[in-house]
């Protein structure tokens, strides 16, 4: 291994230049392995208290308000054990050119012109006065709000951009009128029974669909599928980029190199010591890399809360959550990366170095 | 020192942080990211909030389980995805079957 530093330390630059975008590349990578399990395990944990099921109304298959008369129906079928209906619907605020998400509930005791707001409005807001918000109802009329409460910022996740208000301001607010709702939460005794329910509701009512806990869960378990979406193209171009460059510099034995393992021959090493030589320069290469990249990423992700993929998941948004996430590591999709980043790499370096060492090494010296 | 001992122990090193991230690290604040899943717990079952905020600039993507088919087109019928974060994401589940 003495030798093989040696040996990489005379092409310094090369090699401090390969293991930096190969450290990049590995975290990149690594970063999103990391955000995405740590966001779905957030998400299975969380919405795992989300309503068993969730009945819209749709007309001409657009979602449409959904008349209180259909409550009672759906309390009268076997298993279902409670059923709420939800306003809330989205707000558009011109000065902050920012969209909040308004909720009507009762659990907060809230006075008709009280509402509580989550940390996200407050940030993005842009015109509170005296911890009042000043909103347009659908007519055209202001409505002033006291701030009564903030939300626990630790909930921003799913808060940062909530406004809760109770019904009757909500109506106020976007003109819905009495008898409707936006949908209805329904609640199932026997979750074995969510399915065979929700048939039940689609029965009595064609012009409803119903939208399961487990939909809901399997939608954000395949959210951030970094095998399809602009990530892996993103991704697609570096990696194609590195990897012409990385078999540019494996296959493409420089004459130096060939000289190199043609005198080392001539000195009486075999072709299983070149092979070995080229390995551990591969092996230092790859597994410097691997580390610098993992370490790197778990601190983007853990430690700076994946501050470099906030433009990408901000978009044109105006509010964005602050959060941090658990540290959940796959160990699966990590030792993937580690074989994905070792042993291509170690291979294209041994093969060129195979073809060169076979030949004579009077040869390859007069070609250096 | 060698220069195969100091990579050596640069590696060594890089293993016991590496291990200590992955198996130590995650201990330090368990009591904190309980605390906090919690109360996000308490706030989804009390609201029954059933999406994550994490995307506001669109509504189909502000909440990806409840979005209907024409909530992604709603600007016009030949609309092609111009919110980065409908890049990002995909339809729910019952729209990919």
């Amino acid at each position: 291994m003495d030798f093989t530093l040696s040996s990489m330390l005379r092409r310094k630059w090369k090699n401090i230049s390969l293991i930096v975008v190969y450290s990049a590349i590995v975290f990149m990578i690594t970063s999103v392995i990391f955000f995405a399990n740590a966001i779905r395990k957030e998400a299975e944990a969380v919405l795992q208290d989300a309503p068993e099921v969730v009945i819209q109304k749709l007309m001409a298959g657009r979602h449409d308000l959904i008349p209180l008369t259909y409550v009672e129906k759906i309390m009268e079928i076997r298993g279902v054990r409670d059923v709420e209906a939800r306003l809330w619907g989205y707000y558009y605020h011109q000065a902050a050119g920012s969209n909040y998400t308004v909720m009507a509930t009762d659990d907060l005791a809230l006075k008709d012109d009280e509402v509580v707001i989550g940390h996200g409005v407050l940030r993005t807001w842009g015109t509170v006065r005296e911890k009042q918000l000043y909103i347009r109802g659908y007519d055209g009329r202001l409505l002033i709000l006291k701030i009564k409460d903030i939300l626990n910022a630790d909930t921003e996740l799913f808060s940062a951009d909530l406004i809760l208000t109770t019904a009757s301001s909500f109506r106020r607010i976007f003109g819905v009128p009495a008898g409707f709702a936006t949908d209805l939460a329904v609640r199932i005794r026997n979750l074995n029974e969510c399915q065979t329910i929700a048939e039940k509701i689609v029965g009595i009512f064609p012009d409803t669909r119903p939208v399961l806990r487990e939909e809901i869960l399997r939608t954000y378990r395949s959210l951030f599928d970094w095998r399809s979406g602009y990530v892996l193209v993103l991704l697609s171009g570096a990696v194609l980029a590195f990897l012409i460059f990385a078999w540019d510099k494996a296959t493409g034995l420089s004459g130096e190199e060939k000289s190199e393992i043609g005198i080392l021959k001539a000195l009486g090493w075999d072709t299983s010591d070149i092979l070995l030589l080229k390995f551990w320069e591969g092996s230092v290469i790859c597994l410097t890399a691997f580390f610098i990249g993992v370490l790197g990423a778990y601190v983007h992700v853990f430690f700076t809360r994946a501050s470099l993929f906030e433009h990408a998941l901000k978009g044109w948004a105006v509010l964005y959550p602050l959060f941090r996430l658990k540290p959940e590591i796959n160990f699966y999709q990590l030792s993937v990366v580690f074989a994905l980043t070792v042993f291509p790499y170690v291979l294209i370096t041994i093969v060129p170095a195979w073809r060169v060492s076979t030949t004579d090494p009077d040869a390859v010296m007069r070609q250096g | 020192m060698r220069k195969s001992t100091t990579y050596l122990i640069f590696i060594a090193a890089c293993i016991t942080l590496l291990g200590f991230l992955l198996w130590v690290h995650p201990h330090f604040n368990a009591n904190y990211f309980e605390n906090s899943i919690r109360k996000k717990q308490q706030l989804v079952k009390m609201l029954g909030i059933t999406d994550m905020c994490l995307f506001t600039e669109a509504r189909y993507t502000r909440h990806l389980s409840q979005a209907d088919h024409f909530a992604a087109f709603q600007d016009s019928p030949m609309a092609f995805e111009h919110f980065p974060s409908g890049s990002l994401t995909l339809p729910p589940l019952r729209f990919r079957k």
